[in-house]
C-alpha cells in the first residue's frame, strides 16, 4: 500500500442555521483552508472527490455547483458519492493507490436547517416493506436500544453518561455551537420520545462544510488502515445488539493500541455498542471533540470524525481511530485508523 | 397470481431553502428593477447571474457589478412545438443575452418583435414586468431596442 497522510483539515464552524454560504461559498471556504494548510495549491490536485446529498441539500444537481467553489477549469479528475464525506476520502484513497496520482482534496458540504432530516433519512429504507410505513431513524434506534437493555448490555443511565461526556467534551470545541452542560439526574429527568430514548439522545444536526487534502508520503498524520462494511437493510434479519459491520470494518482498518477515537454516534444509545464492536478498550478516549451528539452536520460528519482524530495525532497521539456510519441503526460503517508519520 | 404493477406511498418532504447572500444580493436588485453581477478578482470576468466564487479561478467574488439591461444576442433558438411544462405560447425565441459590460451570456426570452426577426448580433433591451418579484421571469423578455446589430467580432469571445 502507498502511504496517505492527511495533510490538511479544515471545516466551517458548524453552526444550527446558516444563511450566508450556498454551495460553491461552503466549498470554496473549506477547500482553501485544507490546501493552505498543506502548503499546497489546487493545481497539485490530482484528484478530486466529495460527499454531499441533493435531499439535504433541497435542489438537483446540489454537487455540481459546488464544484465553483474549487474551479474546475481546465477540466480536473474528478468524482462524488451520495454519502458522507468520510466515503469520498475512502474512495480518494483508493485512487492514490493507483500510484499515478499523489495528491487528492476531500470535500463535503450539508445544511440541516434546510429539510427535515429525520424524514430524508427514513426514505433510506426499503420502498416496498419499510418506507411505506414511515419508520423514523430514531424509532429505529429505540428498537435496538430497547434490546440492548433487554439483553443486559446497556442502562437508561449509561445512555444520559454518553450524552454528559459529549456535552462536556464540546465544551472546548470553538467550531461548535455552544451546548449547556447537564448531569445524568437531570437528563433522566426528560421525557421520553422514544421510548427509551429522550430528546437529547439524538445528535445535534447543524450546517457545516469540511475539506481534507491526501498525500501521498510527505508529513502529518499517516491511516494505517481504512475499511467500510455495510450491513443488510432488512432490520429484521439484522441481530441489533451487535454491529457486525462496524466489527469488521475495525479489525481490517487495526483497530488495537488507539488512545482515542472520534465516534460517529446518531444516537447516544449506540456509543457503546459502537466500542464493543470495534474492540475499543475502556481507557480509549471517545471524542474528544464532542463528536455528533453536539454537531451532526450530514453528509460532514464522519469527514469531520477524520480531521479531528488527525488533530489528535498532531496534538500527541500515537494512534487514534475514526467512525462514520450511515443508514439505520448504524447499518453501514467505516473505520480509518491514523497514526504518528515514520 | 396476479402481478402488482401499483401501490401507493406517499412521500412528502418539505424545505426552507435561502439563496444564500450572492442570490439574494441578486433577486434583491431585481426587485428594483437592478441587474447586479459579480466580478471575479483575478481573472476579472463579470459573472451574471452572479456566483460566489469564480469558477475557473476558485476566487471569491466579492465586488458588486451594476450591469446595464441592454445586451447583445449572442445565440437563439426559435421554439416552434409545444411540450410539457411549456410556459409560454410558440413560437417564441429562447436566446443568449450578453448584457454589456458582462463576460457570461443570461438566458432569456426574446419577444415583442417577429421571432423571424430575431438573430446573432440583435441589440436588445429588458422589458420589465409592473412589479418585479424576486425572480430574473421578472424580466418579461428582452426586445429589439433600435441599435445596429453587433459585430461577430465584439462578441466572438463569449459565445
Amino acid at each position: 500500500m502507498r502511504p496517505v497522510h492527511i495533510a490538511g483539515f479544515a471545516q466551517l464552524p458548524h453552526g444550527l442555521v446558516d444563511n450566508r454560504h450556498d454551495e460553491g461559498g461552503m466549498v470554496r471556504a473549506v477547500t482553501a483552508a485544507a490546501l493552505q494548510e498543506a502548503g499546497l495549491g489546487r493545481d497539485d490536485v490530482g484528484f478530486t472527490c466529495s460527499g454531499s446529498s441533493d435531499y439535504i441539500m433541497g435542489r438537483p444537481f446540489s454537487f455540481v455547483m459546488a464544484l465553483d467553489g474549487i474551479g474546475a477549469w481546465p477540466p480536473i479528475r474528478e468524482s462524488h458519492v451520495e454519502m458522507d464525506g468520510a466515503w469520498a476520502l475512502y474512495e480518494a484513497w483508493v485512487r492514490l493507490q493507483h500510484g499515478d496520482v499523489d495528491v487528492a482534496l476531500v470535500y463535503c458540504f450539508g445544511k440541516s436547517s434546510l429539510g427535515d432530516v429525520e424524514a430524508i433519512y427514513a426514505l433510506q429504507n426499503d420502498p416496498y416493506t419499510i418506507a411505506p410505513l414511515g419508520l423514523d431513524p430514531m424509532t429505529a434506534a429505540a428498537l435496538q436500544a430497547r434490546q440492548l437493555i433487554a439483553r443486559g448490555l446497556l442502562t437508561e443511565r449509561e445512555i444520559a453518561e454518553t450524552v454528559v461526556n459529549a456535552r462536556r467534551n464540546g465544551q472546548s470545541n470553538a467550531e461548535v455551537p455552544a451546548i449547556e452542560t447537564r448531569s445524568v439526574e437531570q437528563l433522566l429527568a426528560q421525557p421520553l420520545v422514544r421510548d427509551p430514548l429522550r430528546a437529547h439522545d439524538a445528535a445535534r444536526f447543524t450546517d457545516g462544510a469540511a475539506a481534507i487534502v491526501l498525500t501521498v508520503g510527505g508529513g502529518g498524520p499517516r491511516i494505517a488502515g481504512i475499511d467500510h462494511r455495510i450491513d443488510s437493510m432488512n432490520l429484521g434479519v439484522r441481530d441489533l445488539t451487535l454491529c457486525n459491520s462496524a466489527r469488521i470494518a475495525a479489525e481490517r482498518a487495526g483497530a488495537h493500541n488507539i488512545d482515542a477515537a472520534e465516534l460517529y454516534v446518531p444516537y447516544a444509545s449506540q456509543e457503546k455498542l459502537l466500542c464493543a464492536a470495534m474492540g475499543l478498550d475502556p481507557g480509549v478516549q471517545i471524542n474528544p471533540s464532542g463528536g455528533t451528539l453536539v454537531a451532526e452536520t450530514p453528509m460532514v460528519a464522519g469527514l469531520v470524525r477524520i480531521g479531528e482524530a488527525a488533530r489528535l495525532i498532531r496534538s500527541g497521539a500515537k494512534r487514534t481511530l475514526a467512525h462514520a456510519t450511515a443508514g439505520p441503526c448504524l447499518q453501514q460503517n467505516l473505520v480509518c485508523v491514523l497514526e504518528e508519520a515514520p | 397470481m396476479k402481478p402488482v404493477t401499483e401501490f401507493r406511498s406517499p412521500t412528502k418532504l418539505t424545505y426552507t431553502v435561502s439563496a444564500g447572500t450572492v442570490a439574494t444580493e441578486f433577486l434583491s436588485a431585481i426587485l428594483q428593477r437592478r441587474i447586479v453581477g459579480r466580478r471575479c478578482p483575478v481573472c476579472t470576468k463579470v459573472y451574471v447571474p452572479p456566483r460566489p466564487a469564480c469558477p475557473t479561478c476558485a476566487a471569491l467574488c466579492e465586488e458588486p457589478v451594476e450591469l446595464p439591461e441592454t445586451g447583445t444576442v449572442t445565440t437563439f433558438s426559435v421554439v416552434r412545438i409545444p411540450f410539457p411544462g411549456q410556459l409560454l405560447e410558440p413560437p417564441y425565441a429562447c436566446a443568449h443575452v450578453l448584457l454589456d459590460g458582462a463576460d457570461v451570456p443570461l438566458l432569456h426570452i426574446v419577444g415583442g418583435v417577429d421571432v423571424n426577426q430575431v438573430r446573432m448580433g440583435l441589440r436588445v433591451t429588458a422589458v420589465w414586468y409592473e412589479e418585479p418579484q424576486p425572480t430574473l421571469a421578472s424580466i418579461r423578455y428582452f426586445t429589439p431596442n433600435g441599435e445596429p446589430d453587433a459585430d461577430y467580432a465584439s462578441f466572438r469571445e463569449h459565445v
